[in-house]
Order: C-alpha cells, then sequence, then structure tokens
C-alpha cells in the first residue's frame, strides 16, 4: 500500500450531476432504535440500480420539507436495493422517519469519497464506528467480507451511547459468530441485564487485535469520538496516513458549487466526506470550523 | 510461587517492570475468583486491594437512590480495577460486580504501601502505573459526560 494513501471522488454520473432528484419508492421500512430508521429504495422509473462505493452517500429530497446528506448503508455489491440508515433529529430527518411503504422520496448521488477498501489489500482493517457512524461504514465491511481473503484482520469496535441504541443488532450477531471477524461493541452506560462492555469505544482501540503496522483504519462518528480514537490510534502506532475520517458539514448542492459545506479550504461534499486524516488534522483543531 | 510469579509478570500491569520488582510484588498478591453476579467490593466499605483481572468481566457501578445501579465501566484481561488503596481514606467509591465468572490477582494495599514506603523508587513505579490508569478513567469520564451520542440541540 503506498505509504500517501489518498481517496478521490469517482466521477460523477450523468445522473447525478443534475440538481433534479429521481424518484424513489420506499419498498420497506425498518425501525432499528427508538429514534433511527432504514429506508429500503427502489427507482420509480426502469433505470440502472444505483451503483455505488461504500462511503458515499445521497442528497434524500422529503418532498414539501427538505433535502439532507444521508450516507448509504447498503451492500454496494446488491445495488439493486438503495439502503439508507437515518437518525430523526431534526426538521427532514422527523419528517422522513414517518414515510412508510409505498412513498416517495427523491434521491440524488451518489456523492462524495470512498473508504479507501480496495487500497487497504493485504491490511488489517479496523473499523471504529461511534453511533450512527455504523451506518456509513457498513457498506465497507460488507465489501471486506466479501473479499474477505484479500485482507488481514478484519477487527470491527463499535461504541454508542446505550444497549437500546445498538443498531444492526441481528446483523453484529452474525458477524461476531463468524470467525474471520472481530466484532467489540461498548456503550457508554448501562444498567443490568446488559452482560456486555461499558466504556467509551476508544477504550476498545488499546487491547483489540491487530498490527499497527500494516493497519489502515476507517472511523466515522461524531467528531470528538473520532479525535479521540485517532489519538488512540497513533498511540498504538498506526500511522496517521492510514487513518481515515468521514466528516459532516451542512450541505446544500452535493456537489461542489455552492460552497455550504466547506471546511477550511475544502469542500466536504466533493472531496470528502472521507479524507485521510492528515488532510483534515488541522483543521479539525479549530474551533470556529 | 516461581509460578504466580511468572503469570504477574505477563500481566499488563507490570509490562516493562524491573523483575526484581516483580518478585517483591508477589509477596503482596494472592489468586482470586468471584462467581458471576457477587460483588468484589462494595461503596464505603474499606478499600484493602486492588485487583488484575486475568480472566472474566466486572463493571464499576454506581447506585442512586430509587433508580436501578448504573454501570460506568467494565474491566476484564489485562485491566486494573481500583485505586482506592492508593489514596486516603481507603474507601471505595463505587461497587464492583463480576458480570461473568471473574479471575484476577488481589493485590494487598497495606503491604504494597509498606514496601512503597521502604523503596520509593517502587513507589514512583507504581504511582506512574496507576496515574495513567487515573488519567485515561479521566479522558473516560470527560467523553461519557459530553453524552457525544446525543442529538444536539
Ligand atoms: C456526508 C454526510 C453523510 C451523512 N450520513 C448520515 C447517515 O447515514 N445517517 C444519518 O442519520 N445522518 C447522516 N448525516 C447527517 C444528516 O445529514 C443530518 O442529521 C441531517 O442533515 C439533519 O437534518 P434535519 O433537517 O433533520 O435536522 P436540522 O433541523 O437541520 O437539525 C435539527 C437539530 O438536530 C441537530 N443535528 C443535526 N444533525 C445532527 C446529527 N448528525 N447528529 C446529532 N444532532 C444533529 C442540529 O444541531 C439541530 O439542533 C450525514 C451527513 C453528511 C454530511
Ligand atoms: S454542499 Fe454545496 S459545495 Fe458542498
Amino acid at each position: 500500500m503506498p505509504s500517501n494513501l489518498e481517496v478521490a471522488a469517482p466521477p460523477l454520473e450523468a445522473a447525478a450531476t443534475t440538481m433534479l432528484p429521481r424518484l424513489f419508492r420506499v419498498q420497506r421500512y425498518l425501525q432499528e432504535t427508538d429514534d433511527t430508521f432504514t429506508l429500503e429504495l427502489g427507482p420509480l422509473d426502469d433505470g440502472a440500480p444505483l451503483a455505488f462505493a461504500p462511503g458515499q452517500f445521497n442528497m434524500l429530497y422529503v418532498f414539501g420539507v427538505g433535502e439532507v446528506p444521508i450516507s448509504i448503508s447498503g451492500d454496494p455489491d446488491k445495488p439493486g436495493v438503495l439502503v439508507h440508515t437515518t437518525r430523526a433529529v431534526g426538521t427532514v430527518t422527523r419528517v422522513m422517519a414517518r414515510l412508510r411503504r409505498g412513498e416517495l422520496i427523491g434521491v440524488r448521488g451518489p456523492y462524495g469519497t470512498p473508504w479507501p477498501v480496495d487500497q487497504a489489500e493485504g491490511n488489517d482493517v479496523v473499523i471504529v464506528a461511534g453511533g450512527i457512524g455504523l451506518a456509513p461504514l457498513r457498506p465497507a465491511l460488507y465489501r471486506l467480507l466479501a473479499q474477505r481473503d484479500r485482507f488481514g484482520k478484519v477487527v470491527l469496535l463499535y461504541g454508542t451511547r446505550t444497549p437500546e441504541d445498538i443498531l444492526y443488532r441481528k446483523e453484529l450477531e452474525r458477524w461476531r459468530a463468524r470467525f474471520d471477524v472481530d466484532v467489540y461493541v461498548t456503550v457508554d452506560r448501562a444498567i443490568a441485564p446488559w452482560r456486555g462492555s461499558v466504556g467509551v469505544v476508544t477504550h476498545l482501540i488499546p487491547k483489540a487485535p491487530f498490527d499497527p503496522l500494516s493497519s489502515v483504519a476507517l472511523i466515522c462518528g461524531p467528531e470528538i469520538m473520532m479525535r479521540f480514537s485517532v489519538f488512540e490510534l497513533e498511540k498504538r502506532g498506526v500511522a496517521a496516513d492510514r487513518i481515515f475520517v468521514s466528516l459532516e458539514r451542512n450541505m446544500k448542492c452535493g456537489v461542489g458549487t455552492c460552497g455550504h459545506c466547506q471546511f477550511g479550504p475544502l469542500f466536504v461534499c466533493r472531496e470528502g466526506p472521507v479524507f485521510a486524516y492528515p488532510r483534515v488534522r488541522d483543521w479539525l483543531a479549530v474551533r470556529e470550523l | 510461587m516461581e509460578t504466580l510469579e511468572r503469570v504477574l509478570s505477563e500481566h499488563a500491569f507490570f509490562a516493562g517492570m524491573d523483575p526484581e520488582y516483580v518478585h517483591l510484588l508477589v509477596g503482596c498478591a494472592s489468586n482470586v475468583r468471584f462467581e458471576a453476579g457477587s460483588f468484589i467490593f462494595r461503596q464505603g466499605e474499606e478499600a484493602r486491594d486492588f485487583y488484575l483481572i486475568r480472566q472474566g468481566k466486572a463493571a464499576l457501578e454506581m447506585a442512586p437512590p430509587n433508580r436501578p445501579p448504573m454501570m460506568i465501566q467494565t474491566v476484564s484481561e489485562g485491566d486494573v480495577l481500583g485505586w482506592s488503596w492508593l489514596i486516603p481514606p481507603h474507601r471505595w467509591r463505587f461497587d464492583a460486580r463480576a458480570l461473568e465468572l471473574t479471575r484476577a490477582f488481589a493485590m494487598d494495599g497495606a503491604c504494597l504501601r509498606q514496601k512503597c514506603g521502604e523503596d520509593p523508587r517502587l513507589g514512583y513505579e507504581l504511582l506512574r502505573r496507576f496515574s495513567s490508569i487515573i488519567a485515561e478513567r479521566l479522558e473516560a469520564t470527560c467523553l461519557q459526560l459530553m453524552d457525544v451520542y446525543a442529538i444536539q440541540s
């Protein structure tokens, strides 16, 4: 693997360059936790399925309310169903949470840079996810597991608020039962009968089974959690340019024209959301950004 | 004692410690086990020992009145449990309960304090190790308090 690994956005699909959303129908609605839900979508037209790379996002338009960037959380090898897992936090996502089977939603995308899954070939891959941050990382994990022989160890470290907030519970159990992936889950606080780990996700890093010198780390979660995860990974000896983070900024156009998502000299929608850590390190430390 | 010394020296807490000191500290160590659900110590009790976890999992808990006990941290293999033995008035601030069968070395605090008093270099060595554990715990507490996964208002 080159020592200075970069991720670049693939050229935009013709359909993604237009600001006109493509219509999708909700085929399935899954309540994941109290405030988080998954939509499985299918195109209304007969056009091609929306091929995407793990880590990319779509702009989802809830008609009459607004448009928000949401990562694609499905399997990149099964693009026939478009999957998005969303936490209802505000104006758009709360209305989106009320969509049901058969209803329509607008989709623009896919946009942004992917996780460097292919470039990680031959290395251990450490995934550090916090809260809803597991959703943008799930496609990377699907791809890693689909091509399992190409990688060394695959380790998933997942932290969230309480046991009730754990996403993709059944799938986590299935992954945990496999011998070729190490899954560790921790919560910030719990009461009995929880018998799993309690503590911040960064505390899983020192004991996790990976070789720091030949690992690539993918991190997604609240920014503070990502910063502390980077500290721990570096403390263990993972080089900064082998660490990748996915950033969130408010977005409007999603295609690099409006400047809404500006982060220092970077536009998160086009040059991100996945960045090699050294590219954003200095900007993450700036309070005002 | 020879095997206890070897096993003890393999615990993460003693990594890189002068073998002479490990040899000295073996005299303060004993093997203990806690069945799932049993208390390792309880808030307010005298803190006589600290524990080097070898196997299993235990939770540090705080029990607010009229509410179920809140787990604030779990410890497992390679972790250290408890520092109240080091800091006056030597009383536990939390409950610790085994979540599954847990095996550990109990390190006798009075014995350690005496040995540290006799050899300040050993005292410094132990304090250095404990201060990084305390700093890590403080950092974790800050992150937990920030409630980073909450919806921002
Ligand atoms: C590239 C990218 C990918 C994303 N992927 C996902 C995803 O897969 N799933 C997902 O649920 N979200 C994802 N988000 C975040 C999502 O876009 C926002 O949560 C959404 O835009 C909020 O819009 P709203 O109108 O519902 O909330 P607003 O009305 O804009 O905000 C309401 C309140 O919620 C708070 N808030 C906003 N966003 C968040 C947040 N992310 N976490 C906590 N509090 C928040 C605000 O501070 C505000 O107080 C992603 C963001 C980006 C930039
Ligand atoms: S959202 Fe418009 S430039 Fe990024």
